[in-house]
Order: structure tokens, then sequence, then C-alpha cells
């Protein structure tokens, strides 16, 4: 078994209120410096045998379908 | 013969049950149709109601989008055949669909939403809004977690000039909707999207009024002026 990674975030121009949120409670709990939290998904995907470019582009093809709304977020798809 | 409108039940569903009624008092025929099935039972049009499908896991309809119903839901949808009205979750399914352009997100509040809202509504010749008219404000509710509109500036552009916003939010802003939108249609107008919920607005007795039952009354004319019903 080996590992797919893949990281989904809202795109730059969709408002995140929860990484808002987050940030917000960054500088209240005293954690200085920090402009901006955005937050986004992990998602680990188990694939049977090595991974080569194609199961890397089968779940790039699953990223696309399912794991991201590709209308508001983008993704980025690694080997673990 | 009377219309026959489907109401779809996903695990998760929460008012298909008001739906249905919405559609008997409107005078049409409900046609339970569950999630699983591949078949729409060859109703005339299809209401996806609100609720929790799939438990919003993942994101908001974006597991409900691949029930075996919506296969033959989508195409027929699509094609400007099947007239389908969703109402907040449902909405999210048809977005998760892109049988509706833009997405629903967290309300900007991040504070679930549920009250009494205002609408004004905008396109009224669509399959789902005939029966009011334009410019006219209805109150029916709002109760949503999820519920802010958006779309890139040039799809937001795209929409007004098309005349596809069917209807705004009126006074503040519930939930970070990109221009106050609270439902949207598609190029055909037989497939709306409403965040608010008008099945929770037919009856005096559970209702902050009954201005939500044109939207079912709509349905039953633009079935009766003789459109295609079913591909």
């Amino acid at each position: 078994m080996a590992r797919v990674v893949v990281d989904v975030m809202l795109k730059p121009e969709i408002l995140d209120p929860q990484g808002q949120a987050i940030a917000g409670a960054c500088s209240r709990l005293g954690f200085e410096g920090i402009d901006q939290v955005r937050q986004g998904k992990r998602f680990e995907v188990e694939v049977e045998g090595e991974v080569d470019e194609a199961k890397l582009a089968d779940v790039r093809r699953l990223a696309e379908t399912l794991l991201a709304n590709t209308v508001i977020e983008d993704f980025e798809v690694r080997p673990a | 013969m009377t219309a026959r409108v489907g109401v779809v039940t996903f695990p998760g569903s929460l008012d298909d049950k008001d739906a249905a009624r919405a559609v008997s008092l409107a005078g049409a025929e409900p046609v339970p149709l569950w999630h699983a099935d591949a078949d729409l039972k060859g109703v005339d049009a299809v209401v996806l109601p609100g609720g929790f499908s799939y438990g919003d896991y993942l994101r908001c309809g974006a597991i409900a989008r691949f029930a075996p119903l919506m296969s033959e839901l989508v195409p027929a949808a699509r094609s400007g055949a099947l007239p389908v009205l969703g109402i907040c979750n449902g909405f999210q399914i048809l977005c998760e669909s892109h049988l509706l352009p833009g997405a629903l997100t967290r309300n900007s509040s991040l504070r679930f939403v549920n009250r009494d809202q205002v609408l004004r509504m905008e396109n009224t010749s669509t399959a789902w809004t005939n029966a009011y008219d334009e410019g006219q404000e209805i109150l029916v509710v709002l109760k949503s977690g999820e519920g802010g509109y958006v779309a890139d500036e040039a799809t937001l552009d795209r929409l007004e000039a098309e005349g596809r916003v069917i209807a705004r939010y009126v006074g503040a802003n519930p939930n970070g909707s990109r221009r106050d939108i609270a439902g949207v249609a598609n190029e055909h107008g037989n497939v709306v999207g409403l965040m608010p919920h008008p099945e929770h607005a037919v009856e005096a007795l559970t209702g902050p009024s009954t201005e939500g039952l044109g939207f079912f009354t709509s349905i039953l004319s633009h079935l009766a002026s003789g459109t295609p019903a079913q591909v």
C-alpha cells in the first residue's frame, strides 16, 4: 500500500470566515505576528501498489470529481 | 390530469415531508422518490428538499450529487425538460451537480441562521416563480449554516445580465451571499435553487406567512402551459 495526499484549499478570492475566526483567536492567545490563517482539508488516499504517474492521474481525477469543488477550491496531489 | 411532483428523500433529508405537503396544498400530487432508485417514476417535476444529505460530509450536497437517482435527474434537468427546484440543501446539491453555477459556503457570521426572512422576487418567468410579481416582497423562512452564495465576478455579472437571479435578501444580508443573492435559475428557467424555505411558509398555522406557496403553484401553471414535461 502506498499513500497519496490531496490538499484542498479554498481559492484565494473566496472568503474564509473559519480561517478569519482562527486568526482572531491567535491574537487573543498571544500568538503575535500572524496576519492571516486559511483553513483547508487534507485527504490521505491509500492506493494499491506503487505510486506512479498513472496512479497520481487517477487520484487527480478523483480530486476534481469528488474531493474538491473546483468552483471554490484548488487542490494539490502528491505522493506521501 | 393532476401534475405529479417528485420529492426526493436522501439519507439526512429533513424537509421532504414539508415539501410534499406544500406540493399537495398547491394542488399537485406529491410522489416520494428515494435517492437510491435510479427511477424518477415519470414525474413532471422534482423538488430536492432541505436537510443534511449524507450528513453534509465532505461538502454540503457533494455526496448526494452522485446518488443513483441523480444520474437520471441531471441530464433531464440540464436539457431544460425537467423542472427541478432545490431548496437549501437541494440548492447545494444543484450547485455541486453543476446544474447551477456558483457554490454555497459557510455563513460569514459562522453561525447557523434560523429566522423569518423577507425576499424580493426578481425573475418571475421561471417554472418555479411565475406566480409572483417582479419586485414582490415575500416572507419565508431561512435556516442554514452554509447559505453564503459565491461565484466569480464574471459569473455573477452574467447571472445579472441574463436575469437569472430569482430572489434577493431584503434588509441585512444574513449569510454573506454575494450581491444578496438568495436564489438563481439555469439558462432555461427550469432549474431553480433557493436557500430559504418557501415550503415552511404555506400555512398560517405553522409559517410566518403563506407567501411561499407561489413556488409550488408556479410549477402547476408552468406544467399546464404545455411545456414538455419529461424527456
